[in-house]
């Protein structure tokens, strides 16, 4: 690439960071906001769960962006219509797509993202309780104690190697 | 000159990570001791080469040397010094620089205090730590020169991001590559124990001390940026489960499992294929947090597509080690011996507990971070994971570590008795009893969650405490002796019982934040009141201001509590006219631990100005607990048992036995 065009490229790019630095920090304005506290307080709880679609990971609480500010305006709406915390949440999701929220639901797509983490949890869990009861049984005494000091297969071919090499003063004790 | 200089020197620096990579792995596979003593000096070397090449990027820094492409991005001939000097690690090819020379003073450490370590372990680990740095080197020299020259320089910079022009920005990157690259001393090291084929005292006696420096370092640096981002960005939040974040989150659990499993090694020989596990994939994981973070992914998808070279490098040299090492692992660790075995309630016990959890929590920040990005790179669907996805899932697999981490050390080795240690513990519940019935007596209707996190907090802190009052015998025998005991035990005890108080800190300034915290939001003209629990705060007036590089309008508010005027707090709005950026500079005023939080918004057309105003009850608890945390590490570092032997090469394999 020539340097003007690599230039050019650096250009859009810090624009782009110096953008996104503005928008970022403040969101909820007071004009937004609305008189009844239990209501504004059900808005703010929604809005911490919805995602501001053009900014990188923030709510729309958290937002300055102007389609956070739209959105937060319209979940007031709907909640001053009388819709339920839910039925808010199903009318963003049906415009908007379920990048709009910030916990995804569980679906086929996301099982994996849902399960996945206890799926390891016991799956770890049950292979450890297996080699624990697997390393106890064979040589080891009841109470589960004491170290494996038999010798591997290599350490004893090792070990008559070395016996070997060193047979005039016959077996010693190996410490 | 000098930006030519310290090009120069990045190169002999790959040229000698290439020796130091080859020629001692090369004398460790036929024992010739000549071939294996270059890996000392190699990484010696290495360390002075990057060194050089370092402050060569200061410099240009420094003397704002504008016809160095990174410099005049990045720099502004007016701004204040330190920022000039931070502003190298501002950015990506300064910061992967920075990253470059941390990993090359990990490699030179770990040769000046490896001499008591067998040859061949000592020449393997450094040999791995080469080729680690060869190929960082090469990532720097190709695809991220912080040395490349514009034809014709320009007169003047385009300033570094206003919002990283901050002191704890600036100390920031630098602890946290500090304790992501320290994790690659114990990669280095897992690696040279599974190409050797064992594991033995000497290496156990190793890998912790290694581990707690890395994890100190990780633990302050994570603390760091949250206290930032938390008067940074003016709205109070310390902790966003940005993937960012999470990229540094994820090495930090790693290495605090690897901690446990490390300890569990060093004392009962026990855990052993499990610790190198842990070790490679800590390290891992911080390669991982360099990926996500330089290749542009986290942008978008689309955005690591169309400028790909950095991102498929890095992801080349993410495949290469994590994958190397664990399929290194697969075929080595068999070979390892086994270790100690032991009951499940014992101390081995708790801790294997407490890595069961620790890196189930892990893997659900990962699968979190990464799932986005993998569902949209398959299908091209969309989905988003935040904050409340980590709160509902992550927040779950930390409780039961918290509960367990007070039992872990009231249960002997070997073989415990829960019943026992849940006696020693009476005393703790007790407390956290006393504690939730006050918190639902005084405020009866708060959240339904606070009582119980005030409790689980409060237990922490008391278990912590218990522990110590056993050990010594507080209550069961004379004072003195009690004190005479306290005296004599080991610093690692020590360290312990601070560092798990710490986490007990930390949960009760995160539960008083998040549970307690007031907020209200205003537009006030001056002269007007808005009251914030028990705080009268009265908007005095709003002043321009000239600063070095940028104007502010600054916003004077008095606060008082009861009519008495108990301090000024003056929030402001920046504007940095080279990069037109605004910033929000929040006032905080400290009472106790907890804080009053002024951010000033913009001002109306009638002249009211939008003011948030935030109560955050014992919020400073949240970073004062990590502090406590690396406190604990630092006094566990000086235990006896980590020094002696150190600096002597002959007894370190002995002064394991002693220790016992």
């Amino acid at each position: 690439m020539n340097r003007a065009g690599r230039w050019f490229g650096l250009l859009v790019a810090l624009l782009a960071i110096t953008v996104a630095a503005v928008v970022a920090a403040r969101a909820v304005q007071p004009d937004e906001m609305l008189k009844d506290p239990l209501l504004e307080a059900r808005a703010r709880a929604l809005s911490r769960d919805l995602r501001c679609m053009v900014c990188q990971n923030q709510s729309i609480d958290d937002s300055e962006a102007p389609l956070a500010r739209d959105l937060r305006v319209l979940v007031r709406e709907r909640l001053t219509e009388g819709d339920s915390d839910r039925q808010v949440m199903d009318f963003l999701t049906a415009r908007y797509g379920p990048f709009v929220l910030l916990k995804p639901p569980l679906e086929w797509q996301t099982a994996l993202l849902w399960f996945g983490p206890a799926a390891i949890l016991v799956v770890a869990a049950a292979a450890l309780l297996l080699t624990a009861r697997r390393r106890k049984s064979p040589h080891q005494g009841p109470d589960g104690g004491g170290e494996d000091t038999r010798l591997s297969a290599t350490e004893e071919a090792h070990l008559a190697e070395l016996l070997a090499a060193a047979d005039s003063p016959g077996p010693r004790p190996t410490s | 000159m000098i930006p030519e200089l310290g090009h120069f020197a990045l190169v002999v620096a790959l040229g000698l990570a290439l020796v130091q990579g080859a020629v001692p792995f090369w004398g460790a596979r036929c024992r010739d001791p000549a071939l294996m003593a270059v890996a000392a000096p190699a990484a010696v070397g290495q360390l002075a080469f990057v060194g050089v090449a370092f402050v060569a990027l200061v410099w240009c820094h420094v003397a704002s040397d504008f016809s160095v492409l990174t410099v005049y991005e990045n720099s502004h001939s007016a701004k204040p010094l330190i920022y000039k000097i931070a502003g190298v690690w501002g950015n990506h090819e300064g910061s992967m620089l920075l990253w470059v020379l941390i990993l090359a003073l990990f490699g030179a450490l770990a040769a000046v205090f490896g001499r008591g370590l067998p040859a061949t372990l000592r020449a393997d680990t450094l040999a791995v730590q080469g080729w680690i740095a060869a190929v960082f080197d090469l990532f720097i020299l190709l695809t991220s020169n912080p040395f490349v020259r514009l034809a014709q320089a320009p007169f003047e910079g385009r300033d570094l991001n206003p919002i990283l022009q901050d002191p704890g920005l600036a100390i920031h990157p630098p602890l946290l590559y500090l304790g992501y690259v320290g994790f690659s001393i114990t990669f280095s090291f897992a690696v040279a124990a599974l190409i050797a084929g064992r594991v033995d005292a000497a290496w156990a006696r190793w890998v912790r001390p290694w581990t707690l420096a890395a994890w100190m370092v990780l633990t302050l640096g994570i603390a760091t940026g949250s206290y930032w981002a938390y008067y940074t960005l003016g709205w109070g939040g310390w902790w966003f489960w940005d993937p960012v974040e999470n990229a540094s989150l994820m090495p930090w659990i790693g290495g605090t499992a690897l901690l446990h499993s490390a300890v569990v090694l060093e004392k009962r020989g026990a855990l052993k294929v499990w610790t190198i596990l842990l070790a490679v994939l800590t390290f891992s994981l911080s390669l991982l947090g360099t990926f996500l973070v330089r290749s542009g992914v986290l942008t978008s998808v689309h955005a690591f597509a169309q400028d790909p070279a950095r991102g498929v490098f890095i992801l080349a040299v993410l495949m290469l080690f994590v994958g190397g090492g664990l399929a290194l692992f697969a075929w080595r660790a068999p070979v390892l011996q086994r270790g100690g075995l032991f009951a499940p309630i014992s101390r081995e016990g708790a801790l294997v507990f407490n890595n069961l959890f620790l890196v189930t929590a892990c893997a659900t920040v990962f699968v979190g971070t990464l799932y986005p990005i993998a569902l949209e790179a398959l299908t091209g669907e969309k989905i988003s994971v935040g904050a409340p996805f980590f709160r509902a899932t992550f927040v779950p697999l930390f409780v039961p570590v918290l509960i367990a981490m007070s039992f872990g050390p009231l249960l002997p080795w070997k073989r415990g008795d829960l019943h026992g240690a849940a006696q020693r513990l009476v005393g703790a519940l007790a407390i956290a009893l006393v504690g939730i019935a006050a918190t639902l007596a005084v405020d009866s209707r708060g959240p339904v969650l606070a009582p119980f996190g005030l409790g689980l907090a409060l237990f922490v802190m008391a278990g912590a405490v218990a522990d110590l009052v056993e050990r010594i015998g507080l209550f069961r025998s004379p004072f003195a002796t009690a004190v005479r005991r306290a005296g004599g035990l080991p610093r690692s005890a020590w360290g312990t019982m601070v560092a798990h108080f710490g986490v007990g800190l930390c949960v009760l300034g995160i539960v008083g934040e998040t549970l307690w915290g007031a907020e209200r939001i205003a537009a006030l003209k001056p002269g007007q009141t808005q009251s914030i629990r028990h705080y009268d705060v009265t908007f005095d007036s709003v002043t321009p201001r000239q600063g070095p590089n940028y104007r502010e309008l600054a916003g004077t508010f008095t606060i008082r509590r009861n009519g008495q005027t108990i301090g000024v707090m003056e929030p402001s709005r920046r504007v940095y006219p080279v990069r037109g950026t605004t910033t929000t500079e929040a006032a905080l005023m400290t009472r106790g631990a907890s804080q009053l939080y002024l951010s000033l918004g913009d001002p109306d057309p009638d002249g009211a100005t939008v003011v948030r105003f935030y109560h955050k009850p014992l919020v400073l608890l949240i970073w004062l607990g990590p502090v406590v945390m690396m406190l604990g590490g630092a006094l566990s570092l000086s235990d006896r048992r980590v020094r002696v032997g150190a600096p002597r090469p002959a007894g370190a394999g002995r002064a394991v036995q002693a220790a016992e």
